[in-house]
């Protein structure tokens, strides 16, 4: 589904990204872990597409991205901290217009049907900026689920959420599952949603320093983690 | 096709935006209103003057409340790191530079069609003649200043520095538009034979051209990241 | 590293050769060449005022190869070229647009006169001023290269544009011809004329070379602090 075969990234003479290879099957929840200036928000850039790596190679379904292009960018979402929403539209005409640049089919039904997923019916017509950080994480993730993304990118959802947001985020992440839709996670935070996944990377000054299935309990994932990057979760 | 259906999509995104915020339209229609009377009193405009000065003061007011326009033009871009999640969808990058230029044109035509004819009335200025001509000539000035406005907006939007640094990149690199759109102008507002001030629609034509092409081949070496 | 040592022979050769030529190109200014009947002495500025003209020119068309060769190869080498060239094409347009006046007050009785060439040169200052503004306000240097190096592109292919518009403007609403100097000069100006051009154009590569090379090893520098402040602060 995704190979990444020895990325590394190179800004000026930083070495921020060294050799990673792993790869990422149909329907597994990988979550990477790792402290501030490990390399996950240049990991992020890359598989998500905004960053070419420096040397190595990145194949979705077997194709290259540099080959693949923009067509790519198809078959993938992304659900960031941030929402990527416009705070003067309204719910509908935020995701029509996402609808629209993501070429969506039954565009007007499509945007009823996720609208639904997320519950935000009621507020269908209503100006972004009036909603809550709840609601706008929920818009966020129907805006996500538009193009029925096969992979969905995670970068530190769970910052900013209230509880009722995170039971939401959990939902929706479970649902994913259900529907064998690859999942990448990345995120500091073991409270939430690591469990939930199949298999844990820990990244650490750019080198990936543990990759393995996630059969341990949170204390023990926590304790790998303080011997892996030195300081405790 | 759809390069041109996804950049009128952001066009349309930008225009309901602006429709139900109405923030950057109403500050720049007020703020080329008060430079109307700023100018007025400035220059003490008199009769014998006015025809002299007019088209230098009708499109300073027009590019500095457009000036207003761009730097808006990407603030809400980046607030919700909405850019990125352009960047993001299905889309070449010269998409998004095209819909934010033609945008950013809409907004700009829509201050002078509103201004306009209150310049007329307020300078007591005659309708020109080739009033034809003058819409022309704001078409080919105005499309010059928002497509390399627009690049330069965006480029400065992702410095420390954002808003301050667009006047100081954008107004020496756009004087060919200054100086042909005015002297133009001067050519329709004095009555001057269409051969003499042609070649002011030629140098804008050539400017808008080539500020419209060279963005487009390096608005996504700009949008890296 | 070893390309840096190698190109500092040129430093010892260029260095003496400015100086050189450059004091060859004063005394044939100065003694060789005849004095301009009209004018008189003040002409004497035309080969300075020329020769700077032309070297902030070739440096802002440095800027636009480097800035090309940057975006191409990602190599910081053009960067510090661009930038070093950027600043000296600034120095020598600076020089163009003092020496203009000097010399028109004393001819047209006019400190300045919106002559085509005059403008563009006023005009290309701000934009290569505005150029070494953006480096300041960019942010990290990979940002600061990336976009200076736009920039540079696009303020390069907007000078004859600025130049034609110049023109044009001046035909249609100063429709005064001065003669230009240029056009009629006398033969025996003419060696004093090379000469300086010569000398102005060695001058510029001897400081571009020099400039260039401070720029890297900033760049250096700032490497190596980066490196110690992690070994200190992890």
């Amino acid at each position: 589904m995704i190979e990444v075969q020895n990325v590394t990234k190179k800004i000026g003479d930083k070495v921020i990204l060294k050799n990673i290879s792993f790869n990422v099957e149909e329907g597994q929840f990988i979550t990477v872990l790792g402290p501030n200036g490990a390399g996950k928000s240049t990991l992020f850039k890359i598989l998500s597409l905004l960053m070419k790596p420096t040397s190595g190679v990145i194949k979705i379904n077997g194709i290259a991205v540099n080959e693949g292009g923009i067509a790519l960018r198809q078959k993938l979402g992304v659900i960031s901290h941030n929402s990527f929403l416009y705070d003067s539209l309204t719910a509908r005409d935020n995701l029509l217009f996402y609808g629209k640049m993501y070429g969506v089919k039954k565009l007007e039904e499509r945007v009823r049907e996720v609208i639904q997923q997320v519950g935000l019916e009621l507020s269908f017509y209503q100006q972004v900026k009036t909603f809550s950080r709840g609601m706008l994480q929920r818009l966020a993730i129907a805006r996500c689920l538009l193009n029925d993304p096969e992979i969905v990118l995670f970068d530190e959802p769970y910052t900013g959420l209230d509880q009722q947001a995170i039971d939401i985020l959990n939902n929706v992440l479970k649902t994913l599952k259900q529907r064998k839709r690859t999942i990448l996670m990345i995120t500091h935070n073991f409270e939430e949603g690591v469990e939930l996944s199949d298999r844990i990377l820990i990244l650490n000054r750019g080198e990936l320093v543990f990759d393995e299935a996630n059969l341990y309990d949170l204390k023990s994932l926590k304790e790998i983690y303080r011997k892996k990057v030195g300081i405790s979760a | 096709m759809t390069f041109f259906r996804k950049a009128l999509a952001i066009v349309e995104k930008d225009i309901k935006a602006e429709f139900h915020s109405k923030e950057m339209l109403s500050v720049m229609l007020v703020f080329a209103l008060i430079m109307l009377v700023i100018f007025n009193f400035a220059f003490d405009v008199k009769k014998q003057i006015v025809n002299d000065i007019f088209p230098g003061i009708i499109w300073i007011t027009f590019f500095f409340s457009g000036l207003l326009g761009l730097n808006r033009s990407f603030f809400i871009e980046k607030n919700q790191d909405c850019l990125l999640g352009l960047m993001l969808a299905p889309v070449d990058r010269s998409v998004i530079f095209l819909g934010k230029m033609l945008s950013n044109f809409v907004f700009l035509l829509i201050i002078e069609i509103l201004t306009l004819p209150l310049f007329f009335i307020f300078l007591n200025i005659p309708v020109p003649q080739k009033f034809g001509f003058f819409l022309i000539i704001l078409f080919f000035g105005s499309l010059g200043f928002v497509a390399i406005g627009t690049f330069l907006a965006a480029l400065a939007a992702n410095t420390r520095a954002s808003d301050i640094l667009l006047p100081v990149l954008l107004f020496p690199v756009l004087i060919p538009v200054i100086l042909g759109s005015v002297a133009a102008t001067k050519g329709v507002f004095f009555n001057l034979p269409f051969s003499e001030w042609s070649i002011w629609l030629k140098i804008l034509g050539v400017y808008d051209l080539l500020f419209i092409v060279v963005p487009l081949m390096l608005f996504e070496i700009l949008l890296e990241v | 590293m070893v390309k840096m040592e190698r190109g500092r022979v040129w430093d010892y050769f260029l260095g003496p050769l400015a100086y050189v030529v450059l004091s060859v190109a004063i005394y044939m200014v100065f003694v060789v060449a005849p004095e301009e009947k009209m004018m008189g002495v003040v002409q004497k500025i035309f080969y300075f005022h020329v020769s700077a003209a032309w070297v902030a020119f070739l440096a802002f068309f440095v800027v636009f190869v480097g800035s090309i060769m940057f975006l191409i190869k990602r190599d910081y080498f053009w960067d510090g070229i661009s930038l070093a060239s950027a600043e000296i094409g600034v120095v020598f347009t600076t020089i163009v647009i003092t020496t203009g006046p000097i010399w028109a007050k004393t001819v047209w009785n006019a400190w300045w006169t919106w002559d085509p060439k005059l403008t563009t040169a006023i005009i290309m200052w701000f934009i290569y001023l505005a150029y070494v503004v953006l480096r300041l306000a960019a942010g990290e240097e990979e940002k600061t290269a990336r976009f200076a190096a736009i920039f540079g592109i696009i303020g390069f292919l907007d000078v004859p544009l600025v130049f034609a518009a110049g023109r044009w403007w001046q035909k249609t609403f100063h429709p005064i011809v001065f003669n230009n100097p240029s056009g009629g000069l006398d033969p025996a100006m003419k060696p004093a004329f090379f000469i300086s051009l010569f000398a102005f154009t060695i001058l510029y590569i001897y400081l571009l070379v020099k400039s260039t090379r401070i720029n890297l090893m900033q760049r250096e520098l700032n490497r190596l602090k980066d490196m110690v402040k992690e070994k200190i602060y992890g």
